[in-house]
């Protein structure tokens, strides 16, 4: 199915790596783990807005086995939150599901007042962030999810990069306390991890060494700065990739260790340029280290239907443009402005 | 059923309340006055009767709980909270000072005693239902009391709770609606008529009575006929008076946010006293 294809199979390049989808799809790994999870902990309860379906699967057939634990609340994304909060402060550690732009755009406040305001312990998961939304369209595509977020005081922001990472996280997400969005995909993605990789949340991992530029990556897009690290090295230019899968908090230390030590950033993200990862690490670059920082994502649009090759054309969401801006950033660091 | 030995010391109660949620925002010079009186009674009736707690122990798990959604009636929350020892009588008047632990909505983080935060009108339905069904999964006896406004009840989200509430079969959960037919910038019927409250969380299968909110023994005998019925969520819709019990706000339009001098406070203060 082309729709579930994230990149390009086996892009040829100089070294001949290639970039392979994985067999699971996410909405499985997200699947899987919750009913262990649960199985595990009868406090871990997943809440669905009449979704499950999406994310769970065939799961959610088993909801009666699963009492005040696996929670349709039907076509309410409001309400669900603040059961959830509900929950939550009477000790249960819920996960609530709907699409990305429900649970940020249409739960807003909720979140804001009786999530962080309140001080609660709920993870909220938001699938399909941004092109990952594909044949909805635009109603359901939000660029503007993290922007949407990222002033609520407390409010980590997390975008999973692979299958690994996923259970990793959910593993981990069990245990930590407060508030926490989780941009995840629901559609198979490229892996990039091995088993029993370690990860920490709020600190990014940098995938791929280089000396020349760093490209700052979230979601989909750190195997496009892959590629785009492959396609520079051709001509000469070394490109560090970091996967930066904590937003918020932003792990500022690693990023002005980037503008140090490379003297130039690409961001790319799956989201708006306003208020995302590009905006959080200008702000930490502007303020410690000024260096030139250019960002690919989305230029205030909204979204449309497409399959995901269309959509990440129509963006500027591929390697080739996080190349282009690598190759500007370079030049500007030499002296030669070329922003386009 | 209460005693007339009860019926008058609830009575007593309301008025203590009522006197010093008045200090309160007189002390301020302001404060949300009308909402916060047309629900003293109701208070009466639950802290001095029918809730489970422990004023040393705020997070006692075996507690019944409290949502007011309508945050803006804090100040008389605090006040029966102060009186029943969560908190010392001093820091009532600290409201809304910098710093005070007694801010204008009620903040589970900063007060004993406030199980959850509320002040965005709509929200604490939902919450309340959300900790009914923890509670109720896990087997445990606790009620869970939750208060809105009538004007509150235009919210949406309240009705997706209602379904919600329905459909989980929360019998743990009663909400009492504060229907005292005001809201900020008028009469509820001129803003947004909501017709009767009765029957529609009927048509939602919510076991629902009427009855006079400020008449004590009125609103404990329907709380004790809720906590009967099995298997749906209770509501009683309290039929109250904005302002009731403060002679310079009591059923006057646009009592919902005012100043109050001195002399106000004095003379509101000397006829609850009188009784």
């Amino acid at each position: 199915m082309a729709e579930e294809r994230i990149c390009g199979k086996g892009m040829d390049t100089a070294e001949g790596r290639t970039y392979e989808v994985s067999e699971r799809k996410m909405a499985q790994v997200y699947a899987d783990t919750m009913i262990r999870l649960m199985n595990e902990n009868p406090d871990v309860a997943e809440l669905e807005a009449d979704l499950g379906a999406c994310i769970m699967g065939g799961k959610m057939d088993e909801i009666d086995s699963y009492p005040g634990q696996l929670i349709n609340c039907g076509i309410q994304e409001a309400n669900m939150v603040g059961v959830a909060c509900g929950m939550a402060a009477a000790g249960k550690i819920p996960f609530a599901h709907s699409f990305a732009p429900f649970i940020s755009r249409r739960a807003n406040d909720q979140i804001f007042i009786s999530g962080c305001y309140s001080g609660a312990n709920v993870k909220l998961i938001g699938s399909d962030p941004g092109i990952m939304a594909a044949y909805n369209g635009g109603t359901h595509m939000p660029f503007e999810d993290i922007a949407a977020l990222r002033a609520f005081p407390g409010l980590t922001i997390i975008e999973p990069t692979d299958e690994v990472m996923l259970e990793s996280l959910l593993r981990l997400l069990v245990k930590e306390k407060g508030m926490y969005y989780i941009r995840c995909a629901r559609k198979a993605v490229v892996r990039i991890y091995e088993d029993g990789q370690d990860f920490t949340i709020g600190k990014g991992i940098i995938v791929r060494e280089g000396s020349d530029v760093s490209i700052i990556a979230s979601g989909i897009m750190t195997v496009e700065a892959l590629m785009a690290a492959d396609r520079l090295e051709e001509e000469g230019i070394s490109a560090r990739v970091v996967d930066m899968f904590t937003i918020k908090p932003l792990d500022e230390e690693l990023v002005l260790r980037c503008a140090e030590e490379t003297g130039a950033i690409v961001t790319a993200e799956n989201h708006s340029i306003y208020n995302g990862l590009g905006s959080a690490v200008c702000e930490a670059v502007c303020e410690n280290a000024p260096v030139p920082v250019e960002r690919v994502g989305v230029h205030d649009s909204f979204g449309e239907v497409g399959d995901m090759e269309y959509l990440k054309k129509k963006f500027h969401l591929t390697a080739e443009d996080i190349a282009i801006k690598a190759k500007a950033a370079v030049a500007r660091k030499r002296g030669k402005y070329e922003k386009d | 059923m209460l005693s007339n030995q009860e019926t008058e010391e609830l009575k007593q109660f309301a008025a203590e309340i009522r006197i010093h949620t008045i200090r309160q925002m007189a002390a301020r010079g302001f404060g949300h006055m009308g909402g916060a009186m047309s629900i003293c009674d109701l208070l009466s009736v639950l802290y001095g009767k029918q809730m489970k707690y422990d004023a040393g122990n705020p997070e006692w798990e075996e507690r019944d709980w409290l949502i007011c959604s309508k945050g803006h009636a804090g100040p008389a929350v605090y006040a029966a909270l102060a009186l029943k020892g969560f908190f010392p009588m001093e820091w009532l008047e600290t409201l809304n000072q910098p710093g005070t632990r007694l801010p204008s909505h009620c903040d589970h983080l900063k007060t004993p005693g406030i199980d959850v935060t509320t002040g965005s009108l709509g929200q604490g339905l939902s919450v309340a239902a959300g900790v009914a069904l923890a509670k109720k999964t896990n087997g445990k006896e606790n009620t869970i009391y939750c208060i809105i406004g009538d004007g509150e009840s235009q919210e949406g989200q309240n009705w997706e709770a209602v379904m919600f509430a329905a459909q989980q079969k929360l019998d743990n959960l009663i909400l009492f609606i504060d229907n005292n037919g005001q809201q900020l910038d008028n009469r509820t019927e001129a803003i947004c008529n909501m017709e009767s409250l009765k029957e529609k969380l009927e048509s939602f299968h919510w076991e629902t009575r009427e009855v006079c909110g400020h008449d004590v023994a009125a609103v404990n005998e329907a709380i004790e006929e809720a906590g009967k019925l099995k298997g749906r969520p209770h509501a009683i819709i309290l039929d109250t008076v904005k302002g009731k019990g403060c002679t310079f706000a009591e059923n006057k339009l646009k009592n919902h946010h005012i100043t109050v001098t001195e002399e106000q406070a004095v003379e509101a203060l000397e006829a609850l006293k009188k009784g």
